[in-house]
């Protein structure tokens, strides 16, 4: 069934937008990431303009991280206090990408530096988890017991707080950093950051896994209704017909993947997550290395 | 022949009431390139016995985009309407094209660079049509002089306009053959030699497809009759592509209140994403 989106100006076909949405619904409930690293560039490859899909990812990662973190708020395992902190750390974040994001575009290497460091980012990230659920799944099989990391340098910091539900006893400053540099992700890339996030605090704060995807989704889900809130104002680039097609897939697919993320052990969802990051990566690095089909590549408008 | 008698007396009296329509609204060129009607103007005019006019009309003067709006067929008509015998020293040919609103478009091109393709190059076209198909009675190159196709616009590559910017790549000829052999790939240019239909040299018709992925605005019909090479008459009507409805309503809201469209946007995510989870948990009670 084709549909005609009024601001893309486009025709898609319905049931493959709700199959999108579903798959990185699914994702977002299972790994507490919002999707907006698969689903823009999915977007892209069925013909919908870069500016739109970046912006509606945006609005749809927003409903599929509302109906997560509902879930987590009612199993407790949101650290609001935490999440409130890296969500400051987030706005602020977001509102200096956009700067950077205009200064790359007037040099005219945005497309570039975005997909390099989507590279670099998701190839980092990616293998340090992998390595790390690696290790900490044979530990367990072992039957030795998986002990906490301390890094001694993060304790050292001032203005310490205490964040209860996560048992942490902990300086402001390296979760600021972290929502930080997430929310200038956030708006360079269209994305809610969730993939860099997740890692960050279960190896950089220590936090619990069983909390980090609770606050990650709550993290997001504000970062993420911000920046679709500036592109819809500022651009006209929010596409509510696409978005409603692609919620209706990721609110269920979210619903399902928190059920099946509850009955997997922590160690084997870090895993797979591993595993998803360091496929996108290859999967944008080949792009990169490997001589394109077409050299030459259109955009509307004057840029 | 009573058959074609007849097709032509129908054909007639569409034209005649479709006419003063026509003639109103061609008054006011609405596209970038030079209308056909004000370059006739410095031309000799054609001897006036030999004198052949076209008489056309549309399917349908408008295209309403709707929800479920997946492409349009239009068909396009006329007649020739001549005073004199048909002259029999050379061949008719017609040519139709269906323009859409131009838009600028910047190319850019990917170069090797430390082992991974950067772009590197951009060239910047003002306006290229968002849609164009040309149909004809047979081979543009051979039916219509390059000094005729420059005027009047009619081929492919002509119908791009000027360069946005100064050009500062050596070879600026490459980017717009790159653009426009990718939107002949898509279908949003074509060319279809033979795809108009001429019967006794006098009617014509031809048939076009719209695809899904029209983008709003006034569209240009064009119809160009041609002998030896040189276009003798043409015309032109707009074709309306408008969004409706729903479509309507919210392309306007996106554009006049933004900030209301915005919030409206996540209050539906919010409300879609809350809703799920509700109706999750009553699943699982039960």
């Amino acid at each position: 069934m084709q549909i005609y989106l009024p601001i893309a100006e486009v025709a898609v076909n319905a049931f493959l937008l709700i199959g999108l949405g579903g798959i990185v619904g699914l994702m977002s409930g299972m790994f507490g990431v919002g999707g907006g690293f698969l689903i823009t560039p999915l977007l892209f490859f069925i013909g919908i303009p870069p500016a739109i899909a970046v912006a509606t990812g945006a609005n749809q990662v927003v409903a599929s991280s509302v109906s997560g973190v509902l879930g987590h708020v009612k199993r407790r395992t949101v650290d609001f206090r935490m999440g409130g902190v890296l969500l400051v750390g987030g706005l602020i974040g977001s509102a200096l990408g956009v700067e950077v994001f205009n200064l790359l575009q007037k040099v005219g290497q945005v497309e570039l530096v975005v997909q390099l460091s989507y590279v670099i980012m998701l190839g980092v990230v990616g293998s340090m988890m992998f390595a790390e659920s690696l290790r900490a799944l044979r530990r367990t099989r072992a039957g030795a017991r998986a002990k906490r990391r301390h890094h001694g340098w993060i304790h050292a910091l001032p203005f310490r707080m205490k964040f209860r539900t996560s048992g942490l006893y902990l300086s402001v400053i390296p979760p600021l950093v972290v929502g930080m540099l997430v929310g200038v992700l956030s708006a360079m890339m269209g994305v809610g950051g969730g993939f860099i996030m997740v890692p960050a605090m279960i190896y950089l704060l220590g936090m619990p896994t069983k909390v980090v995807i609770g606050t990650s989704l709550f993290q997001i889900t504000f970062v993420t209704a911000f920046t679709t809130l500036m592109h819809a104002v500022n651009y006209n680039t929010v596409d509510v017909m696409l978005a409603v097609l692609l919620i209706i897939g990721g609110v269920t697919g979210a619903q399902i993947g928190t059920q099946l993320g509850s009955r997997l052990r922590a160690e084997q969802l870090r895993i797979l997550l591993a595993l998803v990051v360091l496929g996108v990566c290859v999967k944008l690095a080949m792009d990169l290395f490997l001589t394109p089909e077409n050299l030459y590549s259109l955009t509307p408008g004057i840029i | 022949m009573r058959w074609l008698a007849n097709i032509l007396a129908s054909l007639w009296l569409a034209v005649c009431a479709a006419l003063p329509v026509v003639a109103q609204e061609e008054e006011a060129p609405i596209m970038s390139f030079p209308s056909p009607e004000t370059t006739r103007g410095g031309e000799p005019a054609p001897p006036p016995e030999a004198r052949e006019q076209v008489v056309a009309g549309i399917s349908s003067d408008a295209v309403s985009i709707t929800t479920s709006f997946d492409g349009s067929e239009i068909i396009i008509y006329g007649a020739v309407r001549r005073e004199t015998p048909i002259p029999g020293s050379s061949l008719l040919n017609v040519i139709v094209t269906v323009e859409g609103p131009g838009r600028s478009v910047t190319i850019r091109r990917k170069q090797r660079k430390l082992g991974i393709w950067v772009n590197t190059e951009s060239v910047v076209v003002g306006t290229a049509p968002s849609f164009y198909s040309v149909a004809t009675t047979g081979a543009l190159r051979l039916i219509l002089d390059e000094a005729e196709d420059a005027r009047y616009r009619i081929s492919i590559p002509t119908a791009m306009r000027a360069f946005a910017r100064p050009v500062n790549v050596d070879d600026p000829a490459h980017f717009t053959e790159a653009m426009i052999n990718q939107r002949l790939a898509d279908g949003t240019y074509n060319l279809r030699e033979n795809g108009v239909q001429l019967v006794e040299d006098t009617l014509f018709r031809a048939d076009f497809r719209l695809p899904a992925n029209l983008i709003e605005g006034t569209y240009k019909v064009r119809i160009f009759l041609v002998r030896q090479g040189k276009v003798i008459d043409s015309y032109s009507a707009p074709l309306e592509v408008r969004k409706v409805g729903l479509e309507r309503w919210l392309y306007r809201l996106a554009f006049d209140q933004p900030l209301l469209y915005g919030l409206m946007s996540l209050f539906i995510a919010a409300a879609a994403g809350w809703g799920a989870s509700a109706a999750f948990r009553a699943l699982q009670r039960k």
